[in-house]
């Protein structure tokens, strides 16, 4: 018994040097005042340009701008001019990350990675159609060059979603694509 | 009550002059605690037949006695042999004192069956049996069993208990005494503990255990093994469950073995593996679950001193419900007014994006020591390492990485006195210093959610009971609790100046780096805390108290620094640097009867929040891919008023009935609206055949009517981009009301030792009905679990 006793001193008194040695250990431990690393997120798209062009009425510019990425700051959306009736336009869509100088083209990344990427339009009002120009080596549509219709004048929308890694093919429908959302900006647009 | 005789010798003789065989031990017995002397105890000398009796003042004597080394074996009438070894030199003089409070190693009030924590808190604990129940379910979903203890779900396997409508940092969990740093901010965090480490789980509503923190403004869950007895033995106990939903199981096993000397060694390990959980009409892909845990524990106990050392590991892997995550509000907006998933793959064991991925290291060395007269004196000290990964689907060479990855590092120093000598008079100090950090590893590619920080806590408080007489015992105890948070953030600079901060903080810009700026906020908070309160007993079967807590907490990194966009969610979180403690006032009674044949508790309490911290979505923000909803922590007044009530009734000895409602409002006073997340009322109704001639045999069925909370705060009008106009965001409005129907049977059988073998069926959700929870985060996107049938066996050996 009396063994036991002394076995239970000599342990006591070493768990307290060792919770002592803790003690001195985390106290020195504890002055770290170098700064954290700032994370810059990569692959942001911080602009996409959308320009309609037509041989009889010129270029339009379709821009939604949102420099803060995912903070308070919304899109900022502007319409360069307003679309003519009835006229077929060439689209084509050009994305940025401008909180790189230069600004870095994120288009070129899209087209590499065409099968992993699509362009969606969903349009209404005086927007009649789009149709893809472009296809992937799959021969499935991307949608950074597309042509746009025109009908009577009047006020229309164009949506405009890219799907990364969409199921391709798919019914031209963002709910059978899936994947996953890069862009989804809408434009009110004005024909006359 | 059997009482454990347990006897401590002090080597303080005074040696006078011998002669041989002529030698008188003159003794005395006392009580341990105050000294009081202990009559009617039988004193032998082993080997001889010389045997006395102490007499009122405790003394005994022995004449004649030779020289040398003697044994005496002190025994009572309630309680086992003794042996004490003296040397006898002459006339000898030898107190003895007898410590009869123990009756296995650990310390267990003689009075009421149930120890309980606190003297006037509402408190309630979960049986074995009911553990044992939920063996493969969660913290959460077993402390539901007890009335006012709620769940806020983000599907089946995130579950966060919930008591009297308070959650998350408002609760804290002692895990083995140690108090659980595991990133309990966090809606999706559940915590990280398993349920078969512990086999006492008790629930103490409120602050009343101020000793655990004055911060536990909903309540205390307390999570302790079972005392090991103190004998030579080994034993232990395995058990297997196996569920149809998610068709998996998980297996628990524990070994203890024990030596007389109060030296003990207890390990233990879980598995638990489960594929896709199920709702009535469809699978719920990506939620399955794998998790691991074991524990060791080793450590002495003696009456004297005693020490552990006690070290645990959890990690779990949880699937997040695919068809929660959405690309923006549109998403969203479709998602609730369509009430589909929108994917639904067959059914797999296999956890893909999104999930987390948690684990959870703790280590303790605790020692103690009583001082004869005076009191016990603990040390502890416990280590935290909590890291966490959250993966959300992210495409390209991103798409293995975590969009989260925190560590947070915990060191906690306690020590606290017990001074009990005063008979009626415990009272309880002790001081706490912690030292916290938490990392948020940059190369996630992620803005962090939540930054760097460094966290000191310290604190002291003492406690006390006092009886006044046999009926009334009167508690009270205060608590003071400083925390200092250093932290490194970093805003975008439009963020910044959106929150204003570019007023109020300016000062704590360390680093502009154009869009984004890197600050060092540091804040003090200073709380008070303290609670006081009665418990009457009228008598052997009836029992009043009445408990009064004023508990503050500080605000966690949370509420204080959280900014940016949880991608699984689709939300956009925002802290805000202003955000102060929260100061609760809560008045809680109840009044219990139990006797043999029925009973019942009343609990009312009325908990009035100053500065109450909320969550809640007040707008959507938009981005170029699209627009999230934002949830924004702001503070208000608040008051929750509630009851809980329980009754049984033993029909016959067979038959056995209970009946549980739980209530709670929550307002918010600021504004006069309803309070968000606050569970709705409700019911349940259970009966219960048992019979043990017949192996033990238990048949319970069991009804829970949950009503549909009507009392919610407004939703939000938010602009559809796809729909091009403004649109009502129905994410306030409750489910309706759903009943539930569970069973549950199982009986014992005698393989070696009498019922060692335990064998149950269980069903809940048995009619399969399809419902959804208000206080499930997924119930935008699919219905809750469907049935669930599970099999078990347990073996103790």
């Amino acid at each position: 018994m009396n063994t036991i006793k002394e076995f239970t001193r000599k342990t006591s008194l070493r768990s307290i040097f060792v919770l002592s040695m803790l003690v001195a250990i985390i106290t020195s431990c504890s002055n770290d005042d170098e700064n954290p690393i700032a994370v810059d997120e990569e692959e942001v798209i911080t602009t996409m340009n959308v320009t309609l062009s037509s041989t009889n009425s010129g270029n339009i510019l379709l821009q939604s701008q949102d420099l803060d990425g995912d903070g308070p700051k919304p899109p900022e959306i502007t319409v360069s001019g307003n679309l003519a009736a009835n006229t077929t336009y060439t689209g084509s869509i050009e994305l940025l990350n401008e909180t790189e100088t230069p600004a870095e083209n994120i288009t070129t990344e899209v087209s590499e990675e065409a099968t992993e990427h699509q362009f969606f339009f969903n349009t209404s009002g005086s927007i009649t159609s789009t149709t893809y120009s472009d296809v992937d080596v799959d021969g499935n549509p991307i949608g950074i060059l597309f042509e746009l219709t025109t009908g009577a004048a009047g006020n229309g929308t164009i949506q405009v979603t890219l799907r990364h890694e969409p199921k391709k093919p798919n019914d031209g429908s963002l709910a059978d694509a899936g994947g996953e959302t890069d862009i989804a900006q809408s434009f009110t647009v004005v024909v006359e | 009550m059997k009482y454990f005789l347990f006897v401590f010798a002090v080597f303080s003789s005074i040696l006078i002059t011998a002669q041989d065989c002529n030698s008188i031990l003159l003794g005395e017995i006392l009580d341990f605690h105050d000294n009081s002397p202990l009559t009617g105890a039988t004193i032998r000398i082993t080997g001889k037949s010389n045997t006395t009796v102490s007499k009122e003042d405790g003394k005994f004597s022995f004449r004649n006695l030779c020289d040398g080394v003697i044994e005496l074996e002190v025994s009572h009438p309630e309680c086992t042999s003794k042996f004490v070894t003296i040397t006898i030199g002459g006339d000898t003089f030898q107190k003895i004192r007898l410590e009869h409070h123990i009756e296995i190693l650990e310390e267990v009030k003689v009075v009421g069956d149930i120890p309980t924590t606190t003297n006037s808190g509402q408190e309630e604990n979960l049986s074995i049996k009911e553990i044992e129940r939920s063996s493969g379910n969660s913290l959460g979903d077993a402390l539901k069993k007890i009335t006012g203890v709620s769940t806020l779900n983000t599907g089946g396997n995130i579950v966060k208990p919930v008591i009297q409508g308070l959650s998350g940092s408002r609760i804290l969990i002692l895990n083995n005494n140690v108090r659980m740093q595991d990133m309990e901010w966090g809606e999706e965090h559940a915590p990280n503990v398993d349920i078969n480490a512990n086999q006492k789980i008790s629930v103490i509503k409120g602050a009343a255990a101020l000793e655990y923190g004055g911060d536990a403004i909903g309540g205390v869950i307390v999570l302790e093994p079972l005392p090991i007895i103190r004998a030579d033995s080994l034993f232990g106990k395995t058990q297997v469950n196996l569920f149809s939903n998610g068709r998996g199981g998980n297996i628990t096993s524990s070994l203890i073995k024990s030596y007389k000397s109060g030296l003990y060694i207890k390990g233990q390990g879980s598995y638990k593996r489960l594929g896709d959980l199920e709702a009535p009409d469809y699978i719920l892909s990506n939620t399955g679950l794998q998790e691991k845990g074991f524990s060791l524990n080793i450590g002495k106990r003696d009456f004297i001193q005693g020490w552990e050392g006690y070290y645990s590991f959890f990690q779990s892997e949880i699937g997040i419900l695919r068809a929660s995550h959405i690309g923006n509000v549109d998403d969203l907006i479709q998602s609730i007014n369509s009430q589909q998933p929108n994917i639904v793959n067959d059914f797999t064991y296999d956890i893909s994006r999104p999930n987390q991925e948690v684990s959870h290291h703790l280590g303790k060395l605790n020692y103690y020591r009583r001082f004869e007269g005076f009191g016990k004196w603990t040390l502890q000290y416990d280590f935290q390492k909590n890291r966490r990964f959250e993966y959300d689907i992210r495409v390209g060479e991103d798409a293995n990485k975590a969009s989260l990855d925190l560590q947070l590092t915990t060191h906690s120093f306690l020590t606290n006195l017990k001074l009990d000598a005063t008979q009626g008079l415990d009272v309880k100090i002790g001081a706490l210093g912690r030292f916290q950090s938490n990392i948020a590893n940059p190369d996630t590619g992620v803005r962090r959610l939540i930054p760097d920080y460094e966290k000191f806590d310290f604190g002291f408080y003492a406690v006390g009971d006092y009886r006044l007489s046999n009926s009334w015992t009167l508690d009270a105890g205060l608590r003071y609790d400083f925390s200092r948070i250093d932290a490194k953030k970093f805003y975008r600079t439009s963020r910044w100046e959106e929150r204003g901060y570019d007023e109020d903080f300016s000062e704590i810009i360390i680093e502009d780096l154009g869009t984004q700026l890197l600050t060092n906020p540091v804040f003090d908070f200073h709380n008070f805390s303290g609670t006081t309160g009665f418990n009457y007993e009228i008598n052997n079967e009836n029992n009043l108290r009445f408990n009064y807590a004023l508990s503050k907490r500080a605000p966690n990194p949370s509420e204080l620094f959280s900014d940016g966009l949880h991608h699984s969610a689709a939300r956009i979180e925002l802290g805000d640097l202003r955000i102060k403690s929260e100061t609760s006032s809560k008045f809680s009674a109840s009044i219990e009867k139990n006797s043999t044949q029925w009973g019942y508790t009343l609990a009312p309490f009325v908990n009035s929040i100053d500065n109450f911290i909320i969550l809640e979505p007040t707008e959507v923000e938009f981005t170029i891919r699209g627009a999230f909803p934002v949830w924004a922590y702001r503070q208000t007044n608040a008051l929750l008023v509630g009851v809980d009530a329980s009754i049984y009734n033993n029909w016959t000895s067979n038959v056995r009935t209970e009946h549980k409602f739980s209530w709670v409002e929550g307002t918010d006073r600021s504004t006069d609206t309803p309070l968000i997340n606050i569970p709705a009322a409700n019911l349940n109704n259970s009966i219960s055949y048992t019979n043990a001639k017949w192996n033990n045999l238990t048949i319970s069925l069991e009804s829970q009517y949950i009503f549909e909370q009507t009392r919610f705060p407004p939703n939000i009008v938010v602009f559809s981009p796809q729909q091009q106009q403004e649109v009502v965001l129905d994410i306030n409005t409750p489910p309706p009301r759903y009943h539930l129907l569970a069973a549950n049977t199982e009986a014992s059988f005698t393989i070696k030792n009498t019922n060692d073998f335990t064998i149950g069926l269980s069903a809940s959700n048995l009619l399969n009905t399809s419902y959804r929870d208000y206080l499930n985060r997924l119930r935008y996107f699919v219905d809750d679990m469907g049935r669930n049938i599970s099999l078990r066996l347990i073996y103790n050996y």
